[in-house]
């Protein structure tokens, strides 16, 4: 250790300690300025403000916690639904791009090429406000398959009344537990025996027999309940029954997921076109089928490619959420971050609480996709 | 005419099938195109279904029966090979063709022949097409946010002179070439600074611009007489003293007490908006955040621990939280970490925090780069006796930036894409003045027609920056 290599360490330690103490110092004096005291007691005091959009019980009289919670809960709604989306979009025009047909590959480019180059809170707002506003009123909504109704004030659509739901959940666990075991030993037979277990068909018949069993002898019973048009007032109808998507949430979701998708596609035609040319042939020239090839060698080697990016790609969208708070779709910043925050004046503690969360979602995401990464990397001798 | 079977085409009857498939898909588009063109359904007297599906079948039946493997025809190849290679790209292709076809005049209508451009109220627009009057009317604003009129120029000369500045290296000759680097790096920046937050600010301030350039010039033309081994931090240092010299030594306030011309009018940063506001907070994010992510980058791989882990930590930090996030600590939590007296303007606290957060995705790409380069170009460098900086600065960097151009032209379209978030803190660029102007109380109703006219703006935008990118890339491409 010389002092070569000492000295600049100590420069930026002491530069480091240096501002955070001049922040923090400041901060206390504000702060007492103020009459405010640094701490999270407030989470349990009553927030008396009402939340539009709630996937759990919540009102006024519930804790600022539990407004963090809903903000949370929304914030992981409209990323799961932007997320199965932007998926299913991305693998589609992925392989579109990868398409020997020009009609169809230059569609999917100029898909991408438009969605990627243009803001994303851009297209949230043409999506809130041009185009779900042309959309029609209650009373006149034309239904779609007869239960579906898409209306300016929100999509209604049926929901389902249980009777005994946990049991059909208990079906749908033990399905899963019984495909994953399927997997193993179908996976064991192969490299002991070298034959192929039709682990698909096999999955497909389990997770759809266990559930059905659980109707007919679990005492299961569904039935579905249609939204029904109701008058509010003289000119204000809306619908009754069944679930209620608000506009927010379908806009959000539908530009993050059209945004997002443009990315994820890149991703899967690198991922694709990252596979050589001899894999493929050498697969061919060893007897597998045509399927066997893209099932045993393409596959596995494109989804080394493709899974890293698009899972960044995920968490970007995840991220991306926060835009909510423009179009009042009550997600975490919204909700904590700003009614909370106008509520409180507490800024450092409630900014503190929303970057951390976002900040331990997306470092918990980063390890384990390290782990990921180590796990399935080609090891070379 | 034997054996004509309809199930496999083939070449023997090349002429048969060719006129009856280019007959039947003729015929399927032709009705799809009266059909959305003029409104005229060849076909109504059939069932709504089979109508509705006819096109469909027949331009199926005949893509099928032209596609006839080596025809010997050079078109019919190339549209076989590129559309028509089995029955389902066949049905995609002429999905695609119909729904293009079915789009064009409802798209044409809103946009062109039912829009309306004359006028300069809203009751000229009486059609169901675009109110383009709209934007026309707003167009200063959208252009300039709140910013006055009448001193709109300075934002114009200010970014004619910028860009002709910025176009300077394209006419360098050899001899100057080896300036560039500085030019773009340190004296570009410098200019731009003055020009922006003093030339479009405005106000007495822009006694400060005319002494910056004094300085700037003076330097620049001593500059030419040192050794060439000092120059670097010649041109670094000087302007500096120069200007603390003016300002501190001189007392040029009291100079400016005597010549007081009429200044410029002082325009307040909340007054900007509009078009130009997103270029200003974008270029300087972008000067700013690519010398943060380099060092923050060089940080992270360094082996000296203290400095490794603020790196990551700083890096991971950023990259974890989303913007928005970020911007609201600038706007409502910074100031508490401020002295009571201590105030930093709204614009200026919105450029440090974007430039910080994209910093860091600037410093993980670069880092790719870095550990892309092979380790034997660390060693050959460090055989040759070079130090740390001189390695990185003549040999590692030049390379593995080279390599990561794609990623950073990323980021710095993500940066660009980024800037309509500033309307959490209240400052109002295109998008926000958009939405102010939607809520305008005689223009409403056109909210569609703004969004169109940004999303083409912005789209224009970023499509140049990633061609150039593209260009970039395949200029600096060296094979290894």
């Amino acid at each position: 250790m010389n002092i070569k290599k000492i000295l600049p360490q100590l420069l930026t330690l002491l530069v480091v300690i240096l501002i955070f103490g001049f922040f923090s110092y400041n901060a206390q004096v504000n702060m007492e300025n103020r009459g405010i005291t640094f701490g999270y007691g407030f989470l349990s005091q009553e927030s008396s403000f009402d939340v539009q959009f709630s996937l759990i019980e919540y009102d006024g009289s519930h804790s600022y916690f539990r407004a963090y919670l809903v903000g949370l809960l929304n914030t992981i709604l409209v990323s799961v639904i932007g997320i199965i989306f932007a998926t299913i979009i991305g693998v589609v025009v992925g392989i579109a791009r990868l398409s020997n047909n020009y009609l169809i590959n230059r569609t999917a480019a100029v898909y991408v090429e438009f969605f990627r180059n243009i803001p994303l809170l851009l297209q949230i707002f043409f999506w809130y406000f041009a185009a779900l506003r042309a959309l029609p009123l209650p009373q006149d909504t034309e239904p779609m398959f007869g239960v579906f109704f898409l209306t300016i004030k929100g999509f209604f659509v049926p929901a389902f009344v249980w009777n005994n739901l946990d049991v059909f959940i208990y079906s749908i666990i033990a399905a899963i537990i019984s495909i994953i075991f399927v997997r193993i030993y179908a996976k064991k037979k192969q490299e002991n025996e070298g034959i192929q277990t039709p682990v698909l068909s096999i999955s497909i018949g389990l997770i759809l027999i266990l559930p059905i069993l659980s109707f007919i002898f679990g005492g299961v019973d569904a039935s579905v309940e249609i939204p029904v048009i109701k008058q509010l007032s003289q000119s204000g109808y809306t619908y009754e029954g069944g679930i209620k998507l608000p506009p927010e949430l379908i806009s959000l979701a539908l530009a993050l997921s059209l945004y997002t998708a443009t990315f994820i596609a890149e991703c899967v035609r690198a991922g694709v076109q990252g596979v050589s040319k001899g894999q493929k042939e050498a697969a061919a020239s060893i007897g597998l089928t045509p399927n066997q090839v893209l099932k045993l060698v393409v596959m596995p080697q494109a989804l080394r490619i493709i899974i890293p990016p698009t899972t960044n790609q995920y968490l970007n969208l995840t991220k991306n959420s926060s835009l909510a708070a423009a179009i009042a779709y009550p997600d975490l910043v919204l909700v904590f971050a700003g009614t909370a925050l106008m509520q409180t004046g507490r800024a450092i503690e409630i900014v503190s609480i929303t970057m951390l969360t976002y900040l331990s979602l997306s470092i918990s995401i980063s390890i384990f996709m390290n782990w990921y990464n180590k796990k399935i990397a080609i090891k070379e001798k | 005419m034997k054996n004509l079977n309809f199930l496999q085409p083939d070449n023997k009857n090349l002429s048969t099938y060719l006129y009856t498939g280019v007959t039947l898909v003729s015929l399927s588009i032709f009705i799809v195109f009266l059909n959305s063109f003029f409104g005229k359904d060849l076909i109504s007297f059939l069932p709504e279904t089979i109508s509705f599906l006819l096109p469909l079948v027949l331009g199926f039946i005949g893509l099928h029966l032209i596609r006839i493997d080596y025809s010997g025809l050079k078109f019919l190849d190339t549209v076989n090979k590129n559309i028509n290679t089995n029955n389902f790209n066949a049905f995609l292709s002429l999905l695609i063709v119909f729904v293009v076809i079915k789009s064009l005049p409802p798209l044409l209508s809103w946009f062109i022949i039912d829009a309306n451009i004359a006028g300069d109220s809203k009751d000229v627009c009486t059609g169901n097409g675009a109110c383009w009057t709209y934007i026309k009317i707003w167009f200063n604003r959208f252009m300039y946010g709140m910013y006055p009129n009448p001193e709109q120029w300075r934002i114009n000369l200010s970014f004619i002179a910028l860009g002709f500045l910025g176009c300077l290296g394209f006419f360098a000759t050899e001899k100057f070439k080896k300036y560039l680097t500085l030019y773009y790096v340190v004296i570009y920046p410098v200019i731009a600074f003055f020009f922006i937050f003093f030339f479009i600010s405005g106000g007495p301030i822009f006694f400060d611009f005319s002494y910056g350039i004094i300085a700037a010039v003076i330097s620049i033309v001593l500059g030419f007489f040192i050794p060439s081994k000092f120059k670097m931090y010649y041109f670094i240092i000087v302007p500096i003293t120069f200007y603390i010299l003016l300002k501190y030594v001189f007392f040029y306030e009291e100079l400016i007490e005597l010549g007081k011309l009429e200044a410029l009018e002082w325009v307040e940063t909340g007054a900007w908006g509009g078009l130009s506001l997103t270029f200003i907070v974008s270029f300087f994010c972008l000067i700013f955040c690519f010398p943060i992510g380099l060092f923050l980058s060089l940080g992270r791989r360094s082996d000296l621990p203290i400095i490794k882990y603020i790196s990551i930590g700083m890096i991971e930090f950023w990259r974890g939280v989303p913007l928005i996030t970020v911007l609201f600590m600038s706007s409502v939590m910074f100031p508490m970490f401020l002295p009571e007296d201590m105030f930093i303007d709204k614009l200026v606290r919105v450029i440090i925090a974007i430039s910080l957060f994209e910093a860091a995705y600037v410093a993980e790409v670069i880092r790719g780069g870095l550990q892309a380069l092979p380790r034997g170009q660390y060693d050959a460098a460090k055989s040759l006796g070079m130090g740390y900086w001189k390695m990185h600065i003549l040999v590692i960097l030049p390379q593995a930036l080279k390599l990561v151009i794609p990623g950073i032209a990323n980021t710095f379209l993500a940066l660009v894409k980024d800037t309509p978030l500033i309307f959490v803190v209240g400052l109002l660029e295109i998008v926000g003045m958009l939405n102010l102007a939607k809520t305008n109380p005689e223009w409403l109703g056109f909210a569609m027609e703004g969004y169109v006219f940004a999303s083409v703006l912005f789209f224009i935008i970023c499509y140049a920056m990633s061609k150039y990118s593209y260009n970039l890339e395949q200029k600096y491409k060296t094979e290894r």
